[in-house]
């Protein structure tokens, strides 16, 4: 998979709201400025998984469609393109996230995308797994690391419907 | 400002979702910037990719368990979380997150408290293990 190795990621309020919204929670300190200054966070914090949202902003994101080019999804027919899905990461198998704080609006952070180890499993169910392991650091324009992400994707030699 | 009061084996449960909808995924897919058609393509998922259908982005049950965390501690005090994704979740599921207080210690002049969380759907399966680490306010 391609990536940009650094990514300059925005966090913004209307961003927070909506991925909060989608994660089916209501917290005030992730879409009401006025509550969240009652509440402990002291005004708007991001959930704690909001890191992942860097996707947004990396130019070459495989799992976003892109003008002009092929996108492996349906349309006329069940995918559009022949073959394999190019590069759609597999399975999350883990993630694991280290804060040093929350994640607030007008936080401008550097992404920077590491590979990690790769190893392989064999597994009755789903025949050979690939595993791959990746970090993602998030500073901010200081240069602190605001947070870190480890992320596990395994790739399967055979669909599996669970596990 | 509230402070709680951890103690050790003390377990917290809480509903994440009931009947999950192929909507919240499609809504999930736009928030985070994960597209991938697995999570909300019917046709795709089924014909092409060769499952039974689309299912959750493992980070969508891991944004929802996170919530059993970030309402016993607050969402600002979060300082690890980590999780393995050991089952799929499918539209229809109903997910509950179970938080155990593992230990209460001091580090660095700060009071932590290590939670284990594990989620389960209606049927009792394991779909997501992980541990996390906050600061107890106060």
């Amino acid at each position: 998979m391609s990536e940009s190795k650094k990514v300059t990621f925005p966090v913004e309020a209307s961003h927070i709201m909506m991925f909060a919204r989608a994660i089916g929670d209501t917290n005030p300190a992730y879409h009401d400025a006025e509550a969240a200054k009652m509440t402990t966070a002291g005004g708007i914090v991001a959930p704690p998984t909001f890191a992942q949202a860097v996707a947004q902003f990396a130019p070459e994101h495989p799992t976003r469609p892109k003008p002009g080019e092929k996108w492996f999804g349906s349309g006329a027919t069940p995918s559009g393109i022949d073959g394999d899905p190019p590069a759609s990461g597999g399975l999350h198998a883990e993630q694991h996230f280290e804060y040093r704080r929350p994640l607030r609006p007008g936080d401008v952070l550097t992404a920077t995308y590491r590979d990690g180890e790769s190893w392989e499993k064999q597994s009755r169910r789903a025949g050979r797994l690939e595993f791959t392991e990746r970090f993602v650091d998030y500073h901010d324009p200081d240069g602190e690391l605001v947070c870190r992400a480890r992320s596990v994707t395994v790739t399967t030699e055979r669909p599996v419907d669970q596990g | 400002m509230t402070t709680r009061e951890f103690k050790i084996g003390d377990v917290h449960e809480e509903v994440l979702v009931e009947d999950l909808t192929r909507t919240q995924l499609v809504m999930y897919s736009g928030a985070s910037g994960d597209y991938n058609p697995i999570h909300t393509d019917e046709l795709y998922t089924r014909e092409a990719a060769g499952y039974p259908g689309v299912f959750a982005h493992g980070m969508l049950t891991m944004g929802m368990t996170g919530r059993a965390i970030t309402n016993l501690v607050g969402a600002e005090n979060v300082r690890r979380f980590g999780v393995r994704f050991t089952s799929q979740v499918w539209p229809g599921d109903t997910l509950t997150a179970a938080t155990r207080v593992d230990a209460v210690r001091e580090e660095g002049g700060e009071r932590l408290v290590d939670f284990s969380v594990t989620t389960t759907n209606q049927n009792g399966e394991t779909v997501l293990t992980g541990t996390a680490t906050a600061i107890a306010a106060g």
